[in-house]
């Protein structure tokens, strides 16, 4: 990235520069110290400065089963969504890749779900998933209290995962579709002349030349649904019932905000940061190094 | 392409017919759900055609959702960080790129990292930084024994407050730093032998350029912020500060206990909250799909 031409008045390239690092000093640095700090200090009940305390914040929520229970259900939610939801991007870009008549309604119109607010998503699923509205109830009908999200913790963790698998499957539609088009027309059509069907081209030439992309959307659909989780979760279900969708973005929230216990709430964060921050460095050293086919 | 496979083409249709209906369908519910009065609406299953409440229901949400407010609030926030976003990327990698010190592949880096942690997993700092923005000076001053008195800048309950944790990120900084390696080196220095100054030289020749990649940021810098909810709901007490996303929350009773909502106006607010975002990405579409492709690499 050297470049030959460049100016060296270095008072405008330091004046151009500030306000952003500024900006990312008072509202990502210093925030993220602070959450170092607090995750090992407490704060005397009756005011002063915070006390040092070492790990025992952090043995604190590791003997909770509360904090477990939290950490499973986002796994959970993780694990089942982003399957969920790669699949159905996957399946869609390999057809509309396919350019069949009138393909590019289907490209036209399948990323809709990506440009809709969390929360306008949670509750348009909540009233489509309602146990006596809307149109998934109508199961209760032949099947009196098969289907209740509001008192069933596997409905109501099956109704956030739909929600959100079905915002991320808009998202990696598009990036596989822009995978598949990357690929040389040339290569599928060598394919084709060596006798190579349809599938047998999806199988064993798109697919592998797609890996990459995958990986990259593997990490990104996981770190989605441990953040952007929050206004689904905080609409449709609240966490509940009996705290079977509590998330842990959600319950950081509820610790620190409603119960005020900022210790605690520090500390987990940065459970949540180390769980992010190592899987973007998945992504970058393991997957790019691994999936490299140029 | 060149083989005939009917099978295989009628299973490609069906299914991405299918894929349309689970795509598309929700929005579709929202919308005839919206248009329907309230005994209608609670039938199981709802009808999948339009009503005619359509107006009654609208005009009431916005009242009391008090939408008017709220919307404008949304709007401001998002073009408030579409264009500080801009500004302060493009500023950036303007230094960066065409600028010769030692420092700017450190601050590339110190940029850059702010990529890896979004703002909801460090919301409770952020948050006591929002209630003091010159809370960080002050405690530096203090460390370092310097007697100064920094006023406090309450930050919650602002449109600045909204907008500025937002803006420090990472996103249009790498954008614009990608686009500016590709402007030929043979650009700016006949820039400079004509004359041009640095200042002269962004303006009149990269700003220019850039429109692309400005269009594509802007448009995904838009539906981001509008889309925000976690941190609009935790930095807004007051009834006129809210967002629209935030203020979905408002009008419908909490998901764990009392009654359900009343849909048809629950589902009409939700209209409300989604077409702004959407509108712009259909419209825009080629701009959002290539910033969403270029700014996550």
């Amino acid at each position: 990235m050297e470049r030959r031409a460049t100016f060296d008045n270095l008072w405008i390239a330091a004046a151009l520069i500030a306000p952003q690092l500024l900006l990312v000093f008072v509202f990502f640095y210093w925030p993220a110290s602070q959450a170092v700090y607090w995750a090992f200090t407490t704060q005397p009940p009756f005011g002063g400065s915070n006390e040092w305390v070492g790990l025992q914040n952090f043995q604190q929520i590791f003997a909770d089963a509360v904090y477990w229970n939290s950490v499973v259900v986002s796994l959970v939610f993780a694990f089942l969504s982003t399957s969920l939801s790669i699949a159905m991007g996957l399946l869609l870009a390999v057809m509309v890749d396919r350019q069949l008549p009138g393909y590019s309604v289907y490209r036209f119109t399948y990323f809709w779900p990506y440009a809709i607010a969390a929360p306008a998503v949670g509750l348009a699923f909540r009233f489509i998933f309602a146990p006596d509205a809307g149109f998934v109830s109508a199961v209760n009908h032949w099947f009196p209290n098969l289907w209740n999200p509001a008192l069933d913790g596997v409905d109501a963790m099956a109704l956030i995962v739909i929600a959100n698998a079905w915002k991320m499957a808009a998202y990696n539609f598009i990036f596989f579709l822009a995978a598949l088009q990357a690929i040389p027309r040339t290569l599928n059509e060598a394919a084709a002349m060596d006798g190579a069907g349809v599938l047998r081209r999806v199988r064993d030439l798109q697919l592998p030349l797609i890996l990459p992309t995958l990986f990259f959307l593997l990490v990104i659909n996981i770190t989605e649904s441990f953040v952007d989780s929050f206004g689904i979760v905080d609409i449709v279900t609240g966490g509940g019932p009996a705290r079977a969708t509590e998330l842990m973005v959600f319950k950081i929230y509820s610790d620190g905000f409603k119960g005020l216990d900022y210790s605690m709430a520090a500390a987990q964060s940065l459970v949540l940061m180390v769980m992010v921050v190592g899987l973007t460095f998945v992504q970058f050293r393991y997957v790019e190094r691994r999936v490299h086919y140029n | 392409m060149i083989e005939r496979t009917p099978v295989l083409n009628a299973l490609t249709h069906v299914t991405m017919a299918l894929g349309l209906v689970l795509l598309i369908l929700p929005i579709w519910i929202v919308f005839v759900a919206s248009t329907h009065d309230y005994v209608t609406v609670n039938r199981v299953p709802l009808p999948l055609w339009p009503g005619s409440d359509l107006i009654a229901n609208y005009s009431k949400v916005w009242a009391t959702g008090n939408f008017g407010q709220t919307m404008l609030n949304s709007l401001v926030v998002a073009i408030g960080v579409t264009a500080g976003k801009i500004i302060l990327a493009s500023l950036s990698a303007f230094s960066i790129v065409f600028f010769r010190y030692r420092l700017r592949m450190v601050f590339f880096w110190l940029i850059f990292i702010t990529l890896m942690l979004p703002l909801e997993v460090r919301i409770v700092p952020t948050y006591a930084v929002a209630s003091n923005a010159l809370s960080p000076f002050q405690q530096m001053f203090d460390w370092l024994g310097i007697a100064v008195a920094l006023p406090e800048w309450n930050l919650l309950n602002s449109y600045t407050g909204l907008i500025l944790p937002l803006v420090a990120t990472a996103t249009g900084t790498f954008l614009y730093r990608q686009f500016f390696l590709t402007i030929p080196d043979e650009l700016a220095e006949a820039a400079r032998m004509d004359g041009a100054g640095p200042i002269r030289f962004f303006i009149d020749v990269l700003l220019p350029l850039s429109r692309n990649n400005m269009a594509a940021l802007a448009t995904i810098m838009f539906v981001y912020a509008w889309n925000q909810y976690l941190w609009p709901l935790l930095i807004t007490t007051r009834a006129d500060m809210q967002t629209a996303a935030t203020q979905l929350q408002k009008i419908v009773p909490g998901p764990l206990f009392g009654q359900p909502p009343v849909w048809n106006e629950a589902m009409a607010a939700t209209l409300l909250v989604m077409a702004p975002p959407l509108l712009v990405v259909i419209f825009m579409q080629r701009w959002f799909v290539r910033g969403l492709i270029a700014a996550d690499k």
